[in-house]
């Protein structure tokens, strides 16, 4: 009896977290989306509140999202609307035809796949590489082939997107005949290689000609004298659809074409990043216009809060009602047993980030790829420990209920789960934790949570940004844990608290 | 009355137990008794109806096992498990009243009966509020008695009782046990290798040796007229200390 009080509580408990974080949606708005560095989120914030000030349409922003796959995905799937992507990547990492150049070329062949672009905004972020000012007088570096003389000194780090486009590290190599020992390339989260080039640990890096970090970081930019980079104009984004649903809001975002230099790109940028001006402020200086109301720091963190309950809750909640009935059968069907064991492991093998990935396919972007990732690694702690604590019951134990005359269930819910269910909590409060820990990577496809001050702060190189997200999701990690301390009071029967 | 009648079990191809043949008359106490290995494990589980066998019957009060339901057969055979075989999970009273309350038992039956076999087997009103591991070794003896008899079974079925426990408690249960038993006035099947408790506690007793029946009768019977030499060979065995003018 007591046992069944305290699975009423604890689900009880888990099911209004859910319900706590579920929004309305509202079906008629327009979702702005961002890649996940600074001129993405400043673009987008543009495009949020040029539209706020010219429609009533409400407008949902998604800044911050990942990087191009994720975007396009979300773009062609409808969960964002608009984003602003640049001709270079549209033509290479989308369309796989590097050799288009003009913007009717490139509006032509997007066609086929319902897509509609904007004319450019006006200023080309292209790839560049940069090297520190000092070793560049040092070695008197001024051109991308001058690299030649240093090759054997070289410490790059590159972004993880430079190092794998088709128009990105190798084939540069191959064109400046550089030769770097790969040994002496490192992948790296882009933000993270302005650190290490400060740092001295690397001595040259990829990175956007419009970057405010290369003042910041003192760099000099290499000049592309072979031209090898494509051409990296801003274009919107969008489905047909929104062009002909909101043609008056497709107008406001083409007004602003031709508008934003190159030097105002730099310039915005900065502010983000040196001065920290949030991205609503840089927006509305920009359009001239009044900013936004923004958010003060305990409702976003409230907002956060709830998010994340909803992700980690709903997780919880399926992989307790999916993971220790998987667990009991594990342990009556042994083939079938060590399957779903496997299963469940090789899950837990697969980088949150790529499982991610494969998700939005079946799922599109924001909470619902997030939930399923999120389940399916909380599942393997649950189903093993269930099948461990079922499985070391002493067998004594189930030949005399059966020679009680117990039937099946009997045995199951009277002995065999209440003995083994201080291994099943067990799992549980490790589902749990490790839940609130990868729910922070749910931000990057748009999901919300702890994890979007964290993005948001890492794409920035900003820390007091992380900490609002990383602060309370190590909170909420102690009080879990403290909470399966009351739990365990509640849902494992004293007489097996008391033998220890 | 318990009764098997010609059982033959055979496991992986091989005779476990061969044309086993017992009769426990009604209200009496009898000790089947083996070494490891004799098969006395596999034919307490057949008498349980834990396990199948492939061909005879077994029967309690002229009534086949095959007839009824696991439950009905369970009511109708208490079982005392090896070292009392308490549930650790639940209270001694849960123990004793678990098998009521997969029943349907009401709560006020339940307890009447519980306070009825705690005063029989004598044991403190306190005690049934503990758990297990709380208990010493003749308390969770005796609530596991309780729990067998709960049902008011026709047969009682205990395996090993004392084997977990230390001698001097051992001899002080035995006494207390076989007071118990005659108060029950219980059909009772020990299952033990020790000779010494088959003697104190049972008026007859039958000695399985891999897997047949090789003698049954009282002691008395065994020692004077062994139907087999291994029947004396098993009774020299289990010897007892040497006496004083031995050890001089």
């Amino acid at each position: 009896m007591k046992k069944t009080i305290g699975l009423a509580i604890f689900l009880a408990s888990a099911l209004p977290l859910g319900a706590l974080a579920l929004r309305a949606n509202t079906a008629d708005s327009i979702v702005v989306g961002s890649k996940i560095f600074t001129e993405g989120y400043v673009l987008g914030e543009i495009a949020a509140q040029s539209i706020e000030s010219s429609s009533k349409v409400p407008v949902e922003r998604k800044l911050g999202m990942g990087s191009t796959g994720i975007l396009f995905e979300a773009l062609t799937t409808g969960a964002i609307d608009v984003y602003a992507d640049y001709t270079g990547t549209l033509t290479e990492a989308i369309l796989k035809k590097p050799d288009l150049k003009s913007i009717a070329d490139i509006q032509a062949a997007l066609s086929t796949m319902n897509l509609v672009i904007s004319e450019p905004l006006g200023f080309d972020d292209t790839y560049a590489l940069a090297v520190k000012e000092d070793y560049a007088q040092k070695y008197n570096l001024r051109r991308i082939s001058d690299l030649v003389k240093v090759q054997g000194d070289i410490k790059a780090g590159f972004s993880y997107e430079f190092m794998d486009r088709k128009d990105g590290w190798t084939r540069l190599a191959e064109a400046y005949h550089l030769s770097i020992a790969p040994q002496r390339v490192q992948r790296m989260e882009h933000s993270l290689t302005f650190q290490a080039i400060d740092d001295g640990a690397i001595n040259l890096i990829d990175t956007y000609s419009t970057d405010a970090k290369i003042k910041k970081s003192k760099l000099r930019v290499l000049e592309d004298d072979r031209g090898f980079f494509p051409v990296y104009q801003a274009v919107w984004v969008v489905r047909r659809a929104f062009v002909d649903e909101h043609p008056r809001e497709w107008q406001t975002l083409k007004a602003l074409e031709g508008s934003i230099s190159a030097p105002a790109m730099i310039e915005m940028n900065a502010q983000a990043d040196i001065q920290k001006l949030s991205f609503a402020k840089i927006a509305s200086q920009f359009l001239g216009s009044e900013a936004p109301r923004s958010q003060s720091l305990q409702r976003s963190i409230l907002l956060r809060t709830k998010e994340h309950l909803w992700l980690v809750g709903m997780s919880l909640l399926f992989s307790v009602l999916v993971g220790i009935p998987l667990g009991v059968l594990a342990v009556r069907f042994h083939a079938a047993g060590q399957a779903i064991l496997i299963a469940s492991a090789l899950i837990q093998t697969v980088p949150s980030l790529a499982l991610l990935c494969f998700l939005i396919p079946l799922f599109g972007v924001g909470r619902e790829p997030a939930l399923a990732a999120l389940c399916l690694y909380s599942l393997l702690p649950v189903v093993l420990n269930t099948f461990t604590g079922v499985r070391t019951v002493d067998p004594r134990h189930l030949e005399n209920a059966r020679a009680f005359g117990l039937n099946r269930q009997q045995i199951l819910f009277r002995i065999v789960l209440p003995l083994a269910s201080p291994t099943v909590l067990a799992g549980i409060k490790t589902a749990t934790i490790v839940s609130i820990g990868t729910a922070t990577l749910a931000a990057l496809v748009g999901a919300g949570g702890y994890g979007a001050p964290i993005v948001s702060g890492l794409a920035l190189n900003d820390v007091p940004t992380i900490l609002t997200g990383a602060i309370p999701a190590a909170a909420m990690a102690l009080a879990a844990y403290g909470l399966f301390e009351v739990l365990g009071i509640l849902l494992i029967p004293a007489g097996l608290r008391q033998k220890r | 009355m318990l009764e098997l009648q010609n059982v033959y079990k055979t496991f992986h191809g091989r005779l476990v137990l061969a044309d086993v043949n017992l009769m426990v008359p009604k209200g009496a106490t009898h000790a089947l008794i083996g070494s490891s290995g004799s098969g006395k494990t596999t034919l307490l589980r057949v008498t349980l109806g834990l396990i199948p066998f492939d061909t005879g019957y077994v029967k309690i009060n002229d009534q086949a096992l095959l007839s009824f339901s696991p439950m009905e057969w369970a009511d109708r055979i208490g079982y005392v498990p090896q070292d009392g075989g308490l549930f650790p999970h639940i209270t001694a009273y849960d123990n004793v009243s678990l098998i009521a309350r997969m029943r349907g038992w009401k709560k006020s039956k339940i307890s009447e009966r519980v306070e009825e076999l705690r005063k029989l087997v004598d044991l403190d009103a306190g005690v049934l509020e503990q758990f297990p591991s709380e208990l010493s070794g003749g308390q969770q003896q005796r609530v596991a008695i309780m729990r067998a008899a709960m049902m008011d079974p026709a047969v009682m079925l205990l395996d090993e009782p004392m084997a977990a426990l230390d001698p001097l408690m051992r001899s002080t249960l035995q006494r207390e046990l076989k007071s118990i038993f005659q108060r029950l006035g219980k059909t009772v099947l020990i299952v033990t290798h020790d000779l010494g408790e088959a003697v104190f506690l049972a008026e007859n007793i039958t000695l399985l040796h891999e897997g047949r029946i090789i003698q049954s009768g009282a002691y008395r019977d065994l020692l004077r007229h062994p139907a087999d030499p291994f029947v004396t060979l098993f009774i020299n065995a289990q010897r007892t200390l040497p006496d004083a003018a031995e050890v001089a």
